[in-house]
């Protein structure tokens, strides 16, 4: 339900704001034009995620998922304990956080919804205490190296475009750890309410 | 070369050396697993038309910098400076528009001052949350995404106090 509040909130507000400021002609064309520019964004990520599907396959055929899976397993275990039970789903998670560690977004997305899709197996539609954490771990960056925005410092003339590393580090270690007690203590208020 | 730019290729070529030395259809493999790709992506458009949509309209509509104003001095308690949180609003909503708007702030302010740093700590340590959450959820199949969202939000917004704490913190302001 919360996405249809934020949805149904952003469209309504859009609508109120759009006449207040005379700009209604622009909503309506940013509309049609946002429907289409999902299709395009899709059409341009198809390619990759097909690729990394099948990059994720040939690892799992040759039993390279498994050495994956038993590398992340102590952390995970903790973290996601019922997902390390399912060598496959605890591969295709360590995968995702390996890419994610690496910066490679365009990797990490395809292995990432391989993981919730099989995190959501049987669970009729509700997600589970683990794949909010696991979506939760994907929506708070954790990349070591934030290469775009270094580019983007160094081509304003930056000499040191990566002296914010730490700043980056620290502040990525705070927003991952909020977020996993805000879905811990969320999931607790939830369970007492029922 | 970049050492980033050799991540891919090595990966591929490994995978394919491992993979020809266990005797495995690595070619079959591949395509099998691309096929499923492409049923992913089937469950992903219909939730990008969705955000996108919102997305387009909210941001042409003049509701940011209206809740950019509203939202300033309650945000500069926890920390964040006013010139920021235009791109605190887009950064969960929008990662091309949240670039631009950092890049604006970069150039703007320059590279190396208070604001420049903060807005690439910002940018750097944070995500496009609603895309992340539509495409995962979306593919999933997931309707009730439960406490996911408020979670996702508490540590975007600790994530953005954060990064003007550790700016301060490693340069001093």
């Amino acid at each position: 339900m919360a996405m249809s509040w934020i949805w149904g909130g952003m469209v309504i507000l859009s609508l109120l704001f759009g006449a207040a400021t005379g700009r209604i002609d622009a909503v309506s064309e940013a509309a049609l034009s946002g429907a289409q520019n999902a299709v395009e964004l899709s059409l341009s990520m198809a390619g990759v995620l097909c690729l990394w599907s099948g990059i994720m396959e040939i690892m799992r055929v040759c039993g390279l998922t498994d050495g994956l899976a038993r590398a992340f397993r102590p952390l995970m275990r903790r973290l996601l304990p019922e997902t390390s039970r399912d060598s496959e789903t605890l591969a295709a998670v360590s995968a995702n956080v390996s890419a994610n560690l690496l910066g490679l977004g365009n990797a990490a997305t395809p292995l990432g919804i391989q993981a919730a899709r099989r995190m959501a197996r049987g669970c009729g539609g509700v997600a589970s205490d683990e794949l909010c954490r696991l979506v939760v771990l994907n929506t708070a960056s954790i990349q070591l190296l934030p290469t775009t925005i270094a580019s983007v410092r160094a081509a304003a003339g930056c000499k040191t475009p990566f002296d914010i590393l730490p700043a980056v580090w620290l502040s990525s270690v705070l927003s991952v750890t909020a977020g996993l007690t805000a879905a811990w203590l969320l999931s607790l208020a939830g369970r007492r309410r029922q | 070369m970049s050492l980033s730019s050799l991540v891919v290729p090595a990966l591929l070529a490994a995978v394919a050396a491992i993979g020809l030395g266990r005797q495995v259809d690595v070619y079959g493999a591949l395509t099998h697993g691309a096929e499923e790709g492409l049923t992913v992506l089937l469950r992903i458009v219909p939730s990008l038309v969705g955000l996108l949509t919102a997305v387009g309209m909210f941001r042409v509509s003049g509701a940011m910098e209206w809740f950019s104003q509203l939202l300033a001095p309650a945000l500069e308690r926890l920390g964040i400076p006013a010139e920021t949180v235009s791109l605190m609003l887009i950064r969960p909503i929008s990662g091309g528009g949240a670039m631009a708007v950092a890049t604006d702030l970069i150039q703007s302010h320059g590279p190396d001052s208070y604001i420049g740093r903060v807005a690439a700590v910002m940018l750097g340590s944070t995500e496009t949350t609603f895309y992340t959450i539509a495409v995962y959820f979306g593919s999933a199949g997931i309707l009730r995404t439960r406490h996911a969202v408020p979670a996702a939000l508490a540590a975007d917004l600790t994530g953005f106090a954060a990064s003007a704490l550790a700016v301060r913190l490693f340069f001093g302001q």
